[in-house]
Formats: structure tokens, C-alpha cells, sequence
């Protein structure tokens, strides 16, 4: 399977990067941008071909290694490989 | 009094610190490679500034996971003290010796220049040579400083007296103006719950001779040679 994980700072973390490409965005002339937040995406191809076995592998992955807990969140997608 | 540095691939002030330590205590530290299964015995453990990894993923967070993290936090768990400088000090809160995380500073730069601290506590072996609110000069040199806890944490962190150095400015004033990247509080380094673990992200090991232009990292050391023999 081929698992799409979204890694966001959580709601309420200071997001430089996101703020930059906001001031960016406007001054390219963009108008009504409210906010910007960026996150980060992590493509991983499993050997796993069951769905929730794969899915609890990689929210492991996620909780190790993949995401800090204390500023960020994260979302799994998964799709036949 | 015996340490070692852990050198990690990208690591970058471990021969900094390595000298920091000889000249304060006459005694070459001993390398350890990340791969290595087991830090040595030793009375010290020395986590130093670079960029391991290449701050791939987030700063720190690939060392954490390095073979030797896990006899690092054996070995702390016992009582070992670490002092975790810089990217150290990333590496420490991404392998839970400490709490939080440094984020990237908040103007997005990295920034390299002497900052003034205030020194939050005497009350370690880290810090008892200094004096609680002497402001002491020292270099910082980093992209991602800006310190990041929850509310309950931080408040952890002051009422246990765990913030060990807060930027502020030459009359000790821990001021908006004073703060080079954003962090929560000004807090420049903490200690560990057990006050065995010191992470800071000003590099201590840079202000330890005259040819430096400033030795005030210089009593760290010694406040750690006094401690440990």
C-alpha cells in the first residue's frame, strides 16, 4: 500500500514559514489571504497489503519518529499500492 | 572528571567543546561515535552544536533515534549528568530528556552574534560558578532557537525554577528586544526535572578563552569540574 502522511503544526503554533509565504503571497497580489499554514507531506510505499494493519504501522511511524507530538499533528492516507 | 562527546554525522562544535573541556578540566574528553552501542562510564555526557543529519525531518529529531541516544538516556536515567548544547540541545527535547521543542526562529533567519543572558539560578552543577541574575555574554549561532512549549509546561518550568538562562538585555531585563528568535519566555536553556540535564541553545564553549572575546562560558565549565572532580 502507499501511505500520504500530512504533517500540520497543530492549531494555535506560531507558524513562521507560513506568515513569510502569506506576506509573500500578498505582495505578489494576492489579495484576501486570511492565513497561510505550511505542513509537510511524507510518501512512504508499504510492502503491507491490509489496510489496517498498514495504517496502525504508520501512525506508529508517525508517533516515533514522523511527527513531534508537541507541535505538531498529523493525518494518514492510504491507497492501494 | 571524566566526559565524553557524542559526535553525531553533521555534528560541529564537538572539537569546541572537546578543547572547552581539556582547558577547564586538563583532561582530553573521550569521542563517541553515534553509531556506538554504549557511551563509556564517564562523569560527563556532552551532547554538542552542529547540524546533525542535516536537521533532516526537524532539527534533532534523527539523532534522537542514533544507537547511542539509547545508552545516553540509560546512562542519564542513572544519574549521568548531559549537558546538551545547540543542536544539542534539539537533540535532547526530541529524545524526551527534556521538555519542549526549538522551532525555526520566529523572523525566519539564522542568526549568529553574542547575546546577553541572564543566569536564572545558581542552584546546578551547571551554573553554581555563576550567581543568580548576573547577565553573562555569550554566542548564539542558530536557525531554529525559538523554544516552544505548552502553557502548562512553561508554567512547570518557572515554578520549579527549570529555566536555567533567559535573553534579555544588559540590565538583565528579559525584553521583547533582547529575544533573537521568538522563544517562549526569552528561555535560552532549562534543566531537566532532576536538574541532570542542561540544554541551552547559546554555546558556552565559544566564550571559554580571551582569544575568543569573552570567556564567560568559561564558568560553566568550571561549575561542572567543581561538581564532578
Amino acid at each position: 500500500m502507499k501511505a500520504r502522511v500530512h504533517i500540520t503544526l497543530k492549531r494555535g503554533v506560531l507558524d513562521p514559514q507560513g506568515k513569510t509565504i502569506a506576506r509573500a503571497l500578498g505582495s505578489l497580489g494576492f489579495a484576501g489571504i486570511n492565513e497561510v499554514r505550511q505542513g509537510k507531506t511524507v510518501e512512504i510505499d508499504l510492502a503491507e497489503t491490509d489496510a489496517a494493519a498498514a495504517h496502525s504501522t504508520v501512525a506508529a511511524m508517525c508517533a516515533k519518529l514522523l511527527a513531534n507530538p508537541v507541535i505538531e499533528d498529523y493525518r494518514i492516507d492510504l491507497a492501494e499500492g | 572528571m571524566r566526559a565524553c562527546v557524542v559526535v553525531f554525522p553533521g555534528s560541529n562544535c564537538d572539537r569546541d567543546v572537546a578543547v572547552a573541556l581539556r582547558q577547564a578540566t586538563g583532561a582530553d574528553p573521550v569521542m563517541v561515535w553515534h553509531r556506538d552501542a554504549d557511551v563509556p562510564a564517564v562523569d560527563l555526557i556532552v551532547l554538542p552544536g552542529g547540524f546533525s543529519y542535516g536537521d533532516y525531518l526537524r532539527s534533532g529529531a534523527m539523532a534522537a533515534h542514533s544507537p547511542i541516544m539509547r545508552s545516553v538516556i540509560d546512562a542519564n536515567r542513572r544519574g549521568t549528568p548531559v549537558l546538551a548544547i545547540c543542536n544539542g540541545f534539539q537533540v535532547a527535547t526530541e529524545a524526551g530528556l527534556l521538555p519542549g521543542v526549538l522551532m525555526p526562529n520566529a523572523h525566519q533567519k539564522f542568526v549568529c552574534r553574542d547575546v546577553t543572558l541572564r543566569v536564572e539560578t545558581s542552584q546546578s552543577i551547571f551554573t553554581s560558578r555563576y550567581t543568580a541574575g548576573q547577565v553573562v555574554r555569550i554566542p548564539i549561532a542558530h536557525h531554529d532557537g525559538n523554544y516552544h512549549a505548552d502553557a502548562a509546561t512553561l508554567n512547570a518550568l518557572d515554578d520549579q525554577g527549570l529555566v536555567a538562562f533567559r535573553y534579555c538585555d544588559a540590565d538583565g531585563r528579559p525584553s521583547l528586544d533582547a529575544n533573537p528568535n521568538g522563544a517562549q519566555r526569552n528561555i535560552a536553556g532549562i534543566f531537566s526535572r532532576d536538574r541532570t540535564v542542561l540544554g541551552l541553545m547559546p554555546h558556552p564553549e565559544r566564550a571559554a578563552e580571551p582569544a575568543h572575546g569573552g570567556t564567560d562560558g568559561r564558568a560553566l565549565f568550571d561549575s561542572l569540574l567543581a561538581a564532578l572532580g
